[in-house]
């Protein structure tokens, strides 16, 4: 295999929002480049639909501190609040950035960035639903994507497009540079690099139905976690309330916060029972577990029972043209409805990992309960829990999580980049790697162990056992369905033998994240004996502050996890019971 | 149902030239051309090379050929088009495998019309104000995923690779009618360039083509008619 050297003082692997905001900032301050498996505008980010909150009280009064109760609140209470506090108060400033930089927001009649309502953005710490959240239109994750890449073309970034990354070079527990493999003609790059952030996105491809894209494997993690590094509260998985039913494709909660309303087979507006004050517009977990409890007592529509109506039909035409055009589109081009005159049919959908890689508010990579810190790794975006989701993200603080950590983790390379010495990597520093895939590309293809099947089998359990609602009984028989994956996989096989754009090559590599994504996930699940949050145990009902205010960190040991916990850092409110 | 797909396959490892294999599908009417092709992949030949991502129409990477016509593979069922289904390479950049083809000339094209705000004016504090107006004037063409559409079903691109193409002009047009943006004339020099937007012969491909709905060709004419103001 060819093997090529390159020298830089900090990579960012990944090119989404995290990744981008991370090299404006560190870019004009090293040697720098950007490693992505995908163009950069082909990330998930662009998919991003709602908006991105700020309390820029452009339409009614708000402040910062409101947006941190309703975060540390949403949350269920695990996050931690000083990091609350900076997501919130950075937002604005933020927001006001992504503006100069030529962010084409929706606009109110004064010119001022235009702002709607998301499920659990309150005023006056819960009194009534806010309008917080910054869009434009239904494509906000778009514009993001878009105006950061524009920023990065401006100022002469260097890009790796279509590489990716699948190895960190750490040696005495100090940061080295990364390996990647070169999609177009299948060449290793050694990158040497002392400083190196992980934006590399979710992982909602261990679930069947999910809104996440075919590239979201949870590389990131996955390479960390193969070095010994924990992964924080992997049992916390956001499932959405309104995916297209059976496709998963995302409908925003901007359907909601427009007005729009779940309903069940009767027609009934079901969330008035589950959140009597703000019904429809409800954090995730409590409607996605609303929506559950519906289909399981038969409340479902459709001829299984099994989905709910998002009813918009009382918008108006105008409103759904305006507001909600491209969601609304998806409807037209996948069901084949038209959503002004009829309603949609929808499920809850995999769509958001609140767990990750460790970091601190300087996303600084911690290696441990204590907090020691990897010195020269940082990880920001989804890929990262630094914790500002905890138990439940709130919709639109994923696009502002990544642009005010993506801006630390840029912040945090620059300063370790000036005030350390270059570090040099062997020549055959690749060679784990190049065993690895000769290795993969010598064994006789068979269809028992090929990647596909490993994978079906995987999202179809993993949807099965390990969803919205848990129990000891269906996690311990995903741990042992998993063990069975894990060992079909050691003998895993590809039959693409050639170099050029092997892209089964990459998905055999991917699936063993989706493989240790889905080990840490389970075996954090099944420890913890409580409910919060996205994390609903049918055994163990209730939230227990007194044994649970803790975070996981899910270690590999052998081919098993290990746990270890790490209390919560709380602020200015105490756990309280929550209510909406 | 069964449907029989012709997919135009090419590996330039083994292969001299392009040719096509057929594949009989067990598929259901409303799965995705994309459904298709990952069974293909996953179910009979591993080797089959193409890109996507979202799976749902926004990352903008699965432009290919159907039936003669672009189009994202993840956006069309397979209900709507006519069998057999023959998917082959958007035409007109260099193709690396299958269906897979070099998008570098493309990106540098965008590059070259400075798609980025171009503003020095000390914004201040907050954002800046924009009416909804003015901002609806570059509503449609802030849609672009640069997915290559367009650009690859210009009959003038073509025959002259040289000419910057229907993305790189949209891109411009975002710019260009942006009230917050100071460098418009700039952008318009590059485009009365000859291999700018004076190119464009009008044979609305682009607009057909677009997986956005962007009005491709509207917004060329916009920047051609802008151009002539500048002098
Ligand atoms: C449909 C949808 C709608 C959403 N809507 C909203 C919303 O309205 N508001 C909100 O706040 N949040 C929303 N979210 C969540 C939010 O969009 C994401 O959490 C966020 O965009 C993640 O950004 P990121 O930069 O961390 O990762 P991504 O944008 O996913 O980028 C990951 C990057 O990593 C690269 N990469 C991955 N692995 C490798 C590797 N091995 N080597 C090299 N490169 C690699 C990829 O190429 C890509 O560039 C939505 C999510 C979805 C799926
Ligand atoms: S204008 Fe339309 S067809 Fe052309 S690149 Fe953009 S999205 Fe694709
Ligand atoms: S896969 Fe993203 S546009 Fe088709």
């Amino acid at each position: 295999m060819k093997v090529i050297k390159h020298s830089f003082d900090g990579v960012i692997v990944g090119a989404g929002g995290a990744g981008l905001r991370a090299a404006i900032e560190a870019a004009p301050h090293m040697k720098l480049a950007v490693i992505t498996k995908l163009y950069p505008t082909r990330s998930h980010t662009g998919a991003a639909q709602g908006g991105m909150s700020a309390a820029l009280a452009n339409v009614e009064e708000d402040n910062w501190n409101w947006h941190a109760f309703d975060t540390v609140k949403g949350s269920d209470y695990l996050a931690d609040q000083p990091a609350v506090d900076i997501l919130c108060k950075e937002a604005i400033d933020s927001v006001v950035e992504l503006e100069h930089w030529g962010l084409p927001f929706s606009r109110l009649e004064n010119g001022k960035i235009a702002q709607r309502r998301f499920g659990g953005h309150t005023v006056k710490e819960g009194e009534a639903p806010a309008f917080r959240a910054c869009y434009a239109a239904d494509r906000t994750g778009h514009m993001i994507l878009q105006t950061l890449y524009q920023k990065c073309v401006s100022m002469g970034v260097t890009f790796f497009d279509e590489f990716q990354v699948l190895d960190i070079k750490i040696d005495d527990g100090v940061c080295k540079g990364v390996i990647a493999y070169e999609i177009a003609t299948g060449d290793i790059h050694i990158f040497e690099a002392r400083a190196v952030t992980f934006a590399t996105g979710g992982f909602g491809k261990i679930y069947k139905v999910s809104s996440n894209a075919h590239s979201l494997t949870g590389d990131g993690p996955g390479i960390l976690y193969q070095k010994g590094i924990p992964l924080e509260d992997m049992e916390f998985y956001q499932f959405h309330p309104t995916g297209i039913y059976r496709l998963g494709i995302l409908l925003s909660e901007a359907a909601r916060g427009e007005g729009g309303i779940l309903r069940n087979k009767d027609g009934e507006r079901f969330m008035e029972r589950y959140a009597p004050s703000i019904k429809d517009l409800a954090p995730r977990d409590m409607v996605s577990r609303a929506i559950a409890t519906e289909i399981s007592e038969g409340n479902g529509a459709g001829p299984n029972n099994d989905f709910v109506y998002l009813d918009l039909t009382h918008l108006g035409a105008e409103t759904i043209k305006q507001k909600l055009p491209d969601i609304t589109d998806f409807v037209r081009t996948y069901v084949k409805i038209e959503p002004i005159n009829e309603p949609i049919p929808v499920q809850p959908t995999a769509h958001y990992a609140m767990g990750g890689i460790p970091t601190d508010v300087n996303a600084r990579v911690l290696s441990d309960v204590t907090g020691t810190v990897l010195p020269g790794v940082y990880s920001a975006g989804e890929s990262a829990c630094v914790s500002v989701h905890g138990a439940n993200r709130l919709g639109t603080n994923s696009l502002l999580d990544i642009v005010v950590f993506g801006k630390r983790a840029g912040q945090s390379m620059v300063d370790y980049v000036s005030s350390t010495k270059p570090m040099a990597l062997s020549d055959n520093a690749a060679e784990d790697l190049t065993n690895k895939i000769e290795n993969l590309m010598e064994k006789d293809h068979s269809l028992e162990f090929s990647v596909p099947r490993i994978r079906e089998e995987l999202q179809d359990t993993m949807e099965e056992n390990a969803k919205i609602f848990r129990s000891e009984e269906s996690l311990e028989k995903q741990t042992k369905i998993l063990s069975d994956l894990r060992d079909r996989y050691q003998n895993v096989t590809i039959s693409d033998k050639g170099k050029v754009f092997n892209t089964e090559l990459l998905e055999a590599i991917e699936l063993e994240y989706l493989l240790d994504m889905s080990d840490t996930t389970v075996a954090s699940a099944l420890h913890r004996k409580e409910s919060r949050g996205a994390h609903s145990r049918v055994d163990h009902v209730e939230r227990d502050d007194k044994n649970w205010l803790k975070h996981s960190f899910a270690f590999k040991n052998g081919d098993s996890v290990k746990l270890e916990y790490k209390d919560v850092e709380l602020g200015n409110y105490e756990p309280k019971e929550r209510k909406y | 149902m069964n449907v029989k797909v012709n997919i135009l396959r090419y590996n330039p490892e083994t292969d001299r030239k392009g040719h096509w294999e057929e594949y009989i599908l067990e598929a259901d009417p409303d799965e995705r051309i994309l459904d298709l092709l990952h069974k293909v992949k996953w179910f009979d030949d591993g080797s089959l090379a193409f890109r996507r991502s979202c799976a749902h129409g926004v990352c903008g990477s699965d432009a290919m050929v159907v039936n003669g016509e672009n189009m994202l593979a993840c956006q069309v069922l397979v209900k709507e088009v006519s069998t057999p289904i023959k998917i082959e390479p958007i035409r007109g950049l260099p193709v690396i495998k299958d269906l897979v083809v070099n998008m570098d000339s493309f990106f540098d094209s965008y590059k070259k019309v400075m798609p980025y705000l171009v503003n020095d004016d000390e914004p201040g504090e907050r954002e800046r104000l924009q009416s909804p107006e003015d901002r609806d004037r570059f509503e449609d063409t802030t849609k672009c995923i640069l997915c290559a559409a367009c650009t690859t079903s210009c009959p003038v691109f073509w025959t002259a690779d040289t000419y910057v193409g229907p993305a790189a002009i949209v891109n411009a047009h975002r710019f260009v009618f942006d009230s917050r943006d100071n460098a418009s004339k700039q952008r318009l020099e590059i485009l009365k360039d000859v291999d700018g937007a004076f190119r464009c012969r009008t044979a609305f491909n682009c607009t057909s083509a677009c997986p956005r709905g962007i009005q491709v060709t509207k917004a060329i004419e916009d920047v051609k008619r802008e151009t002539l103001t500048i002098n």
